[in-house]
């Protein structure tokens, strides 16, 4: 019994000690980001964002959706935040309520256009030849669009919605993360380890997806989290040109668009949700510009 | 260099075939109803069926692939179902307000993300580097069409300094249209008192492009200039005894320019996207208003024509960074 617990503990010393040199880069990353006061600023606000979409309906004081005629185009004061609009909707309750679409739009087109674009790079990556010339062309030619020119083509041709937004923008998100797993595949399958694996007897879809994809992670982790901030803008660039999320769904960008035409006697309705919008992706900015220093050798100096 | 070149074009034109297939599928694929949305929905089915065979859209999908690509290459890109005049046409009037916009705000990123990124580096960690990093990523980070309403809200209608939207005040007569870009055409014209309104219009939407653009400049000249900083003929220079100003800005700034200058290249293509939404806002008569105004009302020529004619400002503005570079530096003609 009491041999097992040491043998145990022996194999958890053994499992830190072989680890040590990964443990020690994680410290030298975390030291490089409390050093990098920028990346701090921006996970501070992130998080933040984060919380107030998780506890929106504890927070919000009044419905972000049906409307009260008595009281619109209020201006901010304690009882209405940020003022009311010509709705009579509750502008603070909207932004806060607008915080859960947002994070959604970015968690779901992180995770379609990552996935697809590490899909399909890790493919083109270890098949190589014309399997990888094909992809890359397919690459070349939506990287050939600027591409919320693209996004909104995209997105008016499915019709307005939250979903399509979401489709749009994955569609026309994903080659970035191709090219990135692509390169990082072409350098993997060249390791002595896939050759050993080979030999062993594993089939290409093992390797790939086993063995080569989850090497590539890392960089396109990285990736994923500077294009977040793009995200956003994108998204509510299709809303505010009545391309993407919906009335009367609270997307700030659409919000923006509501306020326009009451921009001069009620600034309110278009000012708050436009600094929301500014506030989140300026904490994703100040985050990847962190990000880029730590990884920029000659700034690690 | 030349077979480069050579690659780099044709590489070029198989991607422009691409872009046109996934214009074309957009458009006739994905179930939108351009006719539904010409005529409104309650339409009766034979009036919808005769425009159908008219627009030529009661055809095979690749007996309309086909009429489209014949199109594109005798230069037609169709009629436009709201202006009703060839989408080609349509561009040309557009496109050079575009340009005119693009030209100004990227002397104003330049401008603003150099002297950010010489700042930044020259006084390293200090609070001119804070501050000018933070002024220059706020920049990128808030929304242009939101930008512009505020400034819009505070310069004209708050202040009254600048005039609103639009390329020119009600009462100003345009110039005769030479080049068809206001200002040089104003120029050309000597009709000074349209040249001075439009440079007064210009300036706000020319402002909040450019300043979106004007943190990746800001950023690039920052760690290029480090790097220069850092190396051995600049510790002679200094050794030399030449004064701090001198060794920045005549042995440093040449060359940590260089990447900048290849920057500017893939500007060009952040700004082209920026002013799809800047023309929104300000009323500006550009491409993007144009295609945005098409997309709305799903003016299916229109949309194919304009987002086939900015890939291809794109595609060439790409083109010229990579020819660039590889003059720059031999290393990159693979």
């Amino acid at each position: 019994m009491k041999s097992i617990t040491i043998e145990k503990r022996g194999k958890l010393r053994d499992f830190i000690a072989r680890r040590k040199p990964i443990i020690e880069d994680w410290k030298h990353t975390l030291y490089l980001w409390k050093s990098t006061k920028l990346a701090m600023i921006g996970t501070v606000i992130i998080v933040i964002f984060i919380l107030i979409a998780i506890f929106a309906p504890i927070i919000v004081p009044y419905d972000p959706i049906s409307s009260n005629m008595s009281a619109r185009l209020q201006p901010p004061s304690w009882d209405h935040l940020f003022g009311t609009d010509q709705f009579g909707r509750d502008i603070f309750s909207r932004v806060i309520v607008g915080s859960r679409i947002e994070l959604w739009i970015i968690f779901l087109v992180s995770l379609i256009s990552g996935g697809l674009g590490t899909f399909l790079g890790v493919v083109a990556g270890y098949f190589g030849k014309f399997v990888d010339e094909i992809i890359m062309r397919i690459t070349d030619m939506f990287l050939a669009f600027p591409s919320l020119v693209l996004a909104m083509a995209f997105a008016a041709a499915l019709g307005p919605s939250l979903t399509n937004t979401i489709i749009a923008i994955s569609v026309v998100g994903w080659t970035v993360f191709a090219r990135l797993a692509r390169a990082e595949a072409m350098k993997i399958k060249k390791q002595p380890y896939i050759e050993a694996i080979r030999a062993v007897g594993a089939g290409n879809s093992r390797i790939m997806f086993l063995h080569v994809l989850p090497m590539c992670l890392s960089p396109v982790l990285v990736q994923l989290t500077l294009r977040m901030g793009t995200i956003i803008l994108t998204a509510a660039g299709l809303g505010f040109l009545g391309l993407g999320v919906r009335p009367p769904l609270p997307e700030w960008g659409s919000m923006v668009s509501d306020g326009r035409s009451y921009l001069v006697a009620q600034w309110w309705i278009s000012t708050f949700p436009g600094i929301a919008i500014a506030f989140v992706v300026l904490g994703f900015n100040f985050l990847g510009d962190g990000i880029r220093d730590i990884m920029d050798p000659r700034l690690r100096r | 260099m030349g077979r480069y070149v050579l690659r780099r074009l044709l590489l070029m034109v198989l991607v422009l075939f691409g872009v046109s297939v996934i214009v074309f599928f957009i458009v006739h694929v994905i179930p939108a109803d351009p006719v539904g949305a010409l005529l409104g929905g309650n339409a009766p089915p034979q009036l919808v069926d005769q425009m159908k065979h008219q627009l030529g859209l009661d055809k095979p999908i690749w007996a309309q692939f086909g009429d489209y690509m014949l199109g594109i290459l005798h230069g037609n890109l169709g009629i436009s179902l709201k202006s009703n005049r060839p989408v080609t046409q349509d561009i040309a009037e557009y496109f050079p307000a575009t340009l005119e916009l693009a030209i100004f705000s990227i002397i104003i990123s330049v401008a603003l993300g150099v002297v950010l990124g010489i700042l930044s580096a020259v006084y390293r960690n200090s609070w001119v580097d804070h501050f000018s990093r933070i002024f220059s990523i706020l920049g990128v980070s808030m929304p242009v069409f939101w930008t512009g309403l505020i400034l819009l809200l505070i310069f004209y209608y708050i202040l009254g300094w600048l005039p609103g939207t639009g390329q020119l005040s009600l009462f100003t007569i345009p110039p005769h249209r030479i080049t068809g870009m206001l200002l040089l055409d104003s120029i050309l014209t000597g009709n000074w008192e349209a040249f001075r309104d439009g440079l007064a219009h210009i300036i706000l939407p020319a402002a909040v492009l450019g300043y979106s653009a004007t943190a990746s400049i800001a950023r690039i000249t920052r760690a290029s200039m480090l790097d220069v900083l850092r190396q051995d003929f600049i510790r002679t220079a200094k050794a030399k005894g030449l004064s701090g100003r001198v060794v920045i800005y005549r042995h440093a700034l040449k060359n940590a320019l260089i990447p900048v200058v290849t920057l500017i290249g893939l500007t060009f293509g952040s700004l082209l996207e920026g002013a799809v939404l800047t023309e929104t806002i300000f009323g500006w008569p550009g491409l993007g208003r144009y295609i945005v105004n098409a997309l709305l009302v799903l003016d299916y020529p229109a949309i194919m024509g304009g987002t086939l004619f900015i890939a291809l400002m794109y595609s060439l503005a790409n083109l010229i960074v990579d020819l660039t570079y590889a003059v720059l530096d031999p290393r990159m003609r693979i």
